[in-house]
């Protein structure tokens, strides 16, 4: 379904295709080690498939392939130009073919992880790329980073604050970071990991777990209609409220 | 009628206002088609030394626009007249704007070099399927195969022209996300058959021409975003690798737009010069074939300047290890 012309919908349905999500965050906070270990834990249950888009060449891609956590044929690796913020939100045209390419050579696939560039604090996923997505901090950067907020640590739909581990070290207060995280997220979840003592990031592995049984219940099914009537099944949508998230183009 | 006029009404009549916001939303490198990621060669010859500083981009440039720049932009333009033929609805009178917003200017649509006027609700696909352009004397399912078959020619120019594997590559990767985003914004028929016809992606200056006849674009509009992209590209990348002043390499690309200018008219004039008689090659005469402007074209006979260091480039940039852009 999805391209005869008078249907409402100018691009595919989002039903039957894979969720995909999107990890962002700063350079070394731990997003490559965040797929490697979601990789870990949900490879057994879930059809998986990767992007990196890391600003340089393949080595995120390579990093995952070395870790042995995922056929490597099933990593893509993206080259984003300089700017990694732009291929995940203004011009995510290259994320979308990655993509695309996954699901038609190994589909159909029941998640798509997306992981950026390292970035800042503004960079956030399109919801033509990522139907959710995963903020990565760290306590290296310091305790004040999720007091300062944009839209990475305010909107995505987890933050996660990586390298608990380190937080004596650094002199990091995990109670501040918790306490300013939870209030610019208006409610939104936060969870600390130490991806060195927790490899299979399980809080992380179950979050998504859930995400994709709600992702499953709202589009498994005949949908023909969604934008028209978003408020009639809310109990599909994890985020009552949130916009409907942008099908695949 | 003369090359030179016809190129030159192309440019200058209506042709040019037809659509020129539209115009600009192409050329725009806020366009989400991925052309952001793609240097042209100009990443690897930072690597190289080649391009130092805003001399040597200057030079850079300009030799890109003289080869691969006009070489893109006649096959812009090629393509563009090509999809609006396709679209052509034969002795049918140019459909009249929708709105008032072309002031007194006629329709922006009967320029192009044999006076093809496309038909642009079946460009744009607002015509009942099975009765637009020239399906009213083919069969459709002839005619689709007949436009495929158009495009698999003019794409394979392209790729004749393309010395490198590299450049291929990107070129292609290129085409298939302008044509996946193009075929969003300005939904068409035309595009539609590009995509059916050459699934794995068309090189970007037949997409480019292609999107450009969707979104109303005509020829030499097409080839002069095909120029403006063919040097835009490499100066923003050389901008970003170098830490280049971003003033200085406007100032540059300033200086290059009456090239520019002129290497949108000779794309012009390169398509009409491609015109011939009637049915391309060795086809068999056929009956309706003065029905079908597509045939009337060899696009062989299209500029194929080559620029074997810019082919050197890409093949190197391919392989080097640690590398920010596609190409």
């Amino acid at each position: 379904m999805g391209l005869d012309h008078g249907d409402h919908h100018d691009v595919p349905d989002p039903n039957g295709r894979a969720l995909r999500l999107g990890i962002g965050g700063p350079v070394g906070s731990g997003k490559t080690a965040l797929v490697a270990a979601l990789c870990r834990s949900l490879g057994e249950v879930l059809r998986l498939g990767v992007v990196t888009n890391d600003i340089y060449t393949t080595e995120d891609a390579d990093f995952l392939r070395k870790a042995g956590v995922l056929d490597p044929e099933r990593i893509l690796a993206v080259q984003t130009g300089c700017c990694p913020h732009t291929a995940i939100r203004d011009d995510i045209a290259a994320n979308i073919d990655a993509v695309e390419t996954l699901e038609e050579r190994f589909g159909p696939l029941d998640l798509v992880i997306v992981e950026s560039g390292g970035d800042n604090l503004t960079a956030t996923f399109s919801r033509g790329l990522a139907d959710r997505q995963i903020f990565v901090l760290d306590v290296s950067g310091g305790d004040k980073v999720p007091r300062k907020g944009g839209p990475g640590v305010t909107s995505a739909d987890l933050l996660v604050i990586n390298k608990t581990d380190l937080a004596p070290l650094v002199g990091a207060d995990l109670t501040v970071m918790s306490r300013d995280a939870n209030a610019v997220r208006d409610g939104r979840p936060v969870l600390f990991t130490s991806l060195r003592e927790d490899p299979h990031a399980g809080a992380v592995a179950e979050w998504v777990m859930g995400v994709h049984a709600a992702w499953v219940a709202a589009h498994s099914h005949p949908h023909d209609h969604p934008h028209e009537h978003p408020h009639e099944h809310p109990h599909e949508h994890p985020h009552e409220g949130r916009p409907e998230p942008a099908p695949r183009s | 009628m003369g090359t030179l006029r016809s190129a030159a009404e192309a440019l200058t009549g209506t042709g040019v206002m037809g659509a020129s916001a539209a115009l600009l939303l192409i050329a725009d490198s806020r366009l989400p088609a991925g052309g952001h990621a793609h240097s042209g060669g100009a990443e690897e010859a930072v690597h190289a030394g080649a391009i130092a500083g805003p001399e040597d981009l200057a030079r850079f440039l300009r030799g890109r626009l003289a080869t691969a720049g006009l070489v893109a932009a006649a096959l812009a333009a090629a393509a563009c007249h090509l999809a609006r033929t396709m679209a052509t609805r034969p002795g049918t009178p140019v459909a009249p704007a929708p709105n008032g917003v072309n002031g007194g200017h006629p329709p922006p649509t009967a320029t192009d070099d044999d006076g093809a006027s496309p038909d642009t609700a079946s460009l744009r696909g607002a015509a009942a399927s099975g009765t637009a352009g020239e399906s009213s004397r083919r069969p459709p399912e002839d005619l689709a195969a007949g436009h495929a078959a158009r495009w698999r020619e003019l794409d394979a120019e392209a790729d004749a022209r393309t010395a490198s594997p590299a450049q291929r590559t990107a070129s292609r990767t290129q085409g298939r996300l302008l044509v996946r985003t193009a075929r969003r914004i300005w939904p068409s028929p035309v595009l539609d058959g590009l995509a059916a016809a050459v699934p794995d992606g068309a090189h970007h200056p037949i997409a480019l021409g292609a999107a450009c006849a969707a979104a109303g674009c005509p020829p030499g509009q097409a080839g002069l975003v095909a120029a403006y992209t063919s040097v835009t590209g490499p100066a923003t990348a050389a901008v970003r690798l170098l830490g280049l002043d971003p003033v200085t390499v406007h100032r540059i690309l300033a200086d290059l737009a009456p090239e520019l200018d002129r290497t949108a008219e000779a794309a012009v004039a390169a398509v009409a010069a491609c015109r011939t008689a009637g049915p391309a090659g060795a086809e068999a005469p056929d009956p309706d074939a003065p029905q079908d402007r597509t045939a009337r074209h060899d696009w062989s006979a299209l500029p194929s300047w080559g620029a074997p260091a810019l082919d050197l480039l890409a093949e190197g940039h391919l392989r080097r290890e640690v590398r920010l852009f596609v190409s």
